[in-house]
């Protein structure tokens, strides 16, 4: 899922510091498995935003609303009837979620509530840890289901860096070494002899630096 | 056990303090609770076994947020206190209350009654 953290509280704050009316939306995918935007997330904050103005000595009235995702069209449809009574709209999901809002509705400003970080994992309760960097051609196939791309701080394709000492990184002493992670798990898959195939240069092009990109599967398309 | 303590502490009962979430310590503040106190069962005694442990996780984030926000974490508490302990319970009551007193009244009641008395005069001028 979508990894994401709340902004600290001044500088949403900063963002609304002239509004009477807003409305915080939350979102009730990603972001409510992170803590970080769901429904708990949108009501406390929304206490916080009050409480904060009260000590200035001024009301905001806030409305709450969690929708189901905010990286579709249908669900940003909900609040299309409601929307233009506020001075601003907090968005508390991800990144994807603020802009499709903010393409939406033209002519309301939408600040986001949370900086997101990354693609991740929840590895126990309160932990979240990378694991995919969307490089548009995955090779988990051959390595045992752990990425090097993102796991690997150099991002090497083709074993570990000198530097790799006692499984941990050189470049970051809590990070585990990403390929001895590999190759501690092919050679418990049994399959050693994937570890001599040479993964060849990456095309990055399917990555970010390859610019935005974008999918289209016109069988699907109406 | 009748014993007496402050008339100042407001008491919300729970089955478990492990009910006891973020929004609920917030919305006290917000209605101008000069302080917040969270009274659980000792720790390894809970019923329910690790209640009493979130609460304790839970106040303790509620605390920085509430210096963020500039009420001031100071203001809410967690005590463990045994469910058959009738004197520590009062020792804590009063503990709180001079607390909060030393502390000073909660600055959101005291926005609420100047705001409440600057609507007050408004209307009554119009």
């Amino acid at each position: 899922m979508i990894v994401a953290e709340r902004k600290p509280l001044d500088e949403i704050v900063e963002f609304i510091k002239d509004c009477k009316k807003i409305l915080v939306v939350g979102c009730n995918e990603c972001v409510t498995v992170c803590y970080a935007g769901g429904k708990k997330e949108v009501a406390v904050l929304a206490s916080a935003l009050k409480m904060a103005f009260i000590k200035e000595g001024r009301e905001l009235e806030v409305t709450e609303v969690t929708l189901e995702r905010q990286c579709d069209q249908e669900y940003l449809e909900e609040i299309r009837d409601s929307i233009d009574q506020y001075d601003a709209v907090i968005s508390m999901a991800c990144g994807v979620g603020v802009q499709f809002m903010a393409e939406k509705y033209l002519s309301i400003p939408i600040y986001p509530a949370l900086n997101t970080l990354f693609m991740g994992v929840t590895e126990e309760r309160g932990v979240w840890a990378e694991r995919c960097q969307g490089c548009g051609q995955c090779i988990l196939g051959q390595t045992a289901g752990i990425c090097p791309i993102s796991r690997c701080a150099k991002r090497l394709l083709n074993g570990p860096c000198g530097g790799s000492t006692k499984g941990k990184c050189e470049i970051n002493k809590e990070l585990d070494c990403a390929w001895q992670l590999i190759i501690d798990r092919l050679k418990e898959l049994g399959r050693l002899d994937d570890y001599e195939k040479l993964i060849p240069i990456k095309d990055w092009s399917t990555e970010r630096s390859g610019g935005p990109r974008r999918i289209v599967r016109e069988d699907l398309q109406q | 056990m009748r014993l007496a303590y402050p008339d100042t502490i407001r008491i919300i009962r729970l089955p478990c303090t492990g009910k006891v979430d973020v929004i609920h310590m917030m919305d006290a503040f917000q209605k101008g609770a000069d302080g917040v106190y969270v009274a659980g069962c000792l720790e390894g005694e809970c019923h329910f076994l690790t209640g009493n442990l979130r609460a304790r996780k839970r106040v303790e984030y509620a605390k920085k947020l509430l210096d963020e926000i500039g009420v001031g974490g100071e203001r809410l508490e967690m005590y463990n206190i045994a469910a058959s302990d009738g004197p520590r319970f009062a020792e804590v009551a009063r503990e709180m209350d001079e607390k909060i007193r030393a502390i000073g009244p909660s600055p959101i009641k005291t926005m609420l009654q100047k705001m409440k008395t600057i609507h007050t005069v408004a209307v009554e001028g119009a």
